[in-house]
């Protein structure tokens, strides 16, 4: 997995780890992304890191494009060599599927998708080979997913599904972008899921909604008080399907500030994920819901 | 003594130079679009260059000042009025209480940029003023004016000599067609040879989609895509890519139609390739291009991309030593 690196005009530069998703892609890019924060070179004014690519922001008043670049590359090997084990945290994050508020957008925007006789979720069954929506819910929400990006708008967290490449779900995204979305939508497109952090335009396929706020500049919601954005890069998110009346239950507990979400501490090792997949989710899932 | 917003004018927002640092979150830098203009501004009225002030579009607001102030307006060709009286752009004036700022019509360029001395003292969102309605970030409430706003004003008003103006020589306005100098990189590779010529040799014309996220174009060619099997993740389009980061002034061209540049409210990743990036010293001539106006992208390499930022920043400085 050789990188490749290019210029984004004289103040960023653009490393493409790999042109494929994997979650050694994004590994990698994580240690080199890492690895660029801890050198703390004089001029790199950000450091953001995608799925499977990084970008970073320079003043070239302070650093010669061509000195950072090389230095960049300099760092790839120490990457390759960085072992792929990360101190994080698992997350359950309530979704209520099949609601009424994208329900309502779906529909109001169906001339812009691929099949405007079924709903996003139905078709997204579908053409993923799911008999029943029921079916497909269980897919979606019963494997952990991996914050692999934070970005486009407000921290929204694009997530990829912890399961054999042959068993993720993959779904195109609208014909034409949507201009409305309703905030906290909880969408998919390409193999990523994504939770819309507030109101506004999207491609992405609607499934749901979560109750539970993930952007909040005001900083009044309890577990934002410390930062507006909730998510990070490798954050390890499990899906909880919940229905009307557990979302409104929720919603009031958001409101009151007694919502607490359901957040423990976990070690993920990429080789060992890699040998054995099934297990692996299984300890997630005893570590979020042993107590 | 605080500005009473009478009429806002059309998406006129509070900006200073920004709020770097959190675009990994999806957050932009924002800040003034045309950030040379700001700063002018600012020098004018004796702010410091980062103060904030009032970035209008198209047309001005209506202001009604309260306490003895000075003004400057700069940027696009919008002319002042105080009392109804029309007054220079690119000059300080002086504005007593209960006069009112107004402005005429556009001439050319796309936003003014208005400098209060003391600059407009709303509560800072991470490290700055600058409004992003998307987040609901700086600004007033995270949005942009309103009539009926109140902008508290700033009591930290430097000294400057009344009525000095900025040389025409050391103000900057797109010509015409304007030109964008773009570096290729990114995902360049993924367009054909021909098709990467033609987008450089072609004339495009600014599309209605043009705001602080970002500036669409039409009249070119659709582009051809270089043959490729859709890698996992990216999606089946040819201009689709695994979801990555944008940069700042990157073009990107969703199905091979329509260049969009991002600008400083710019969506911070997603999945559309990118086929270069425009230089840092012609960022700030986007926001002064109005829609429907020519413009031809030219090819430029990091040697000339460096030498027009050293340029900029001489000018910048030029300005700074006719105003001390």
């Amino acid at each position: 997995m050789a990188s490749r690196f290019t210029f984004g005009a004289d103040e960023h530069i653009f490393v493409e780890v790999s042109e494929e998703m994997s979650l050694e892609a994004f590994f990698k890019t994580l240690s080199m992304t890492n690895a660029v924060r801890d050198a703390n070179i004089k001029g790199v004014t950000e450091i953001c890191p995608a799925n499977a690519s990084f970008q970073i922001k320079f003043n070239p008043d302070q650093i010669h494009p061509d000195d950072l670049m090389a230095e960049l590359q300099r760092m790839e090997e120490t990457a390759d060599q960085a072992e792929p084990v990360l101190n994080t945290r698992i997350v359950e994050i309530p979704v209520y599927y099949q609601d009424p508020w994208t329900h309502e957008t779906l529909m109001r925007f169906r001339e812009r998708h691929q099949d405007p006789n079924s709903t996003d979720i139905e078709y997204a069954a579908e053409i993923n080979g799911f008999k029943s929506v029921d079916e497909f819910i269980e897919a979606h929400s019963g494997s952990p997913w991996f914050v692999s990006m934070v970005g486009f708008v407000s921290g929204l967290p694009f997530l990829y599904q912890m399961v054999d490449r042959d068993r993720q779900i993959q779904v195109p995204k609208y014909l034409r972008p949507r201009t409305d979305t309703p905030k906290l939508t909880v969408g998919y497109g390409g193999c990523f899921s994504c939770i819309y952090s507030v109101r506004g335009a999207g491609g992405y396929q609607m499934f749901g909604v979560t109750p539970m706020p993930i952007y909040d500049p005001e900083q009044k919601t309890t577990y934002l008080k410390d930062f507006m954005v909730f998510f990070k890069p490798g954050d390890i998110v499990k899906w909880k399907p919940i229905d009307r009346e557990e979302y409104d239950r929720c919603l009031a507990e958001v409101e009151a500030g007694t919502y607490e979400p359901r957040i423990r501490e976990v070690v993920f090792s990429l080789d060992e994920f890699n040998k054995n997949i099934d297990e692996t989710n299984a300890n997630l899932m005893e570590a979020l819901y042993a107590d | 003594m605080p500005i009473n917003v009478k009429t806002a004018g059309f998406a006129t927002t509070i900006q200073d130079l920004g709020r770097p640092g959190y675009y990994h979150l999806g957050i932009p830098m924002g800040g003034a679009m045309d950030r040379f203009a700001m700063r002018c501004a600012n020098l004018l009225v004796g702010n410091d260059e980062g103060a904030a002030g009032l970035e209008c579009v198209f047309m001005g607001p209506e202001l009604e000042i309260t306490e003895d102030v000075i003004v400057a307006v700069t940027g696009a060709d919008l002319p002042p009025k105080i009392d109804g009286e029309v007054l220079e752009s690119w000059t300080a004036i002086k504005v007593k209480a209960g006069q009112t700022l107004s402005f005429d019509y556009l001439r050319s360029g796309a936003r003014g940029y208005i400098a209060i001395s003391g600059g407009i003292d709303t509560p800072p969102a991470l490290g700055s003023r600058s409004t992003y309605p998307i987040g609901a970030l700086g600004g007033v409430d995270g949005r942009a004016v309103q009539a009926g706003d109140v902008l508290p004003i700033g009591s930290d008003k430097g000294t400057v000599k009344a009525d000095q103006s900025i040389p025409s020589n050391l103000r900057r306005e797109p010509g015409a067609p304007a030109e964008l100098r773009v570096m290729p990189g990114l995902y360049w590779h993924r367009v054909t040879k021909a098709a990467g010529q033609k987008f450089f040799d072609e004339t495009w014309k600014v599309a209605s989609e043009a705001d602080r996220m970002g500036y669409r174009f039409q009249g070119g060619s659709p582009l051809e895509f270089v043959d490729r099997e859709p890698p996992f993740g990216a999606g089946s389009d040819p201009s689709n890519i695994t979801d990555a980061c944008y940069p700042y002034g990157s073009i990107q061209v969703p199905g091979g139609t329509e260049p969009i540049i991002l600008h400083r409210d710019a969506v911070s990743g997603g999945g559309y390739f990118m086929l270069g990036t425009v230089i840092s010293a012609d960022m700030d001539l986007i926001g002064q291009l109005q829609p429907n106006v020519e413009i031809k992208f030219v090819k430029v390499n990091m040697h000339t991309a460096l030498s027009a930022r050293q340029e900029r920043a001489a000018m910048l400085e030029n300005v700074r030593q006719a105003l001390a």
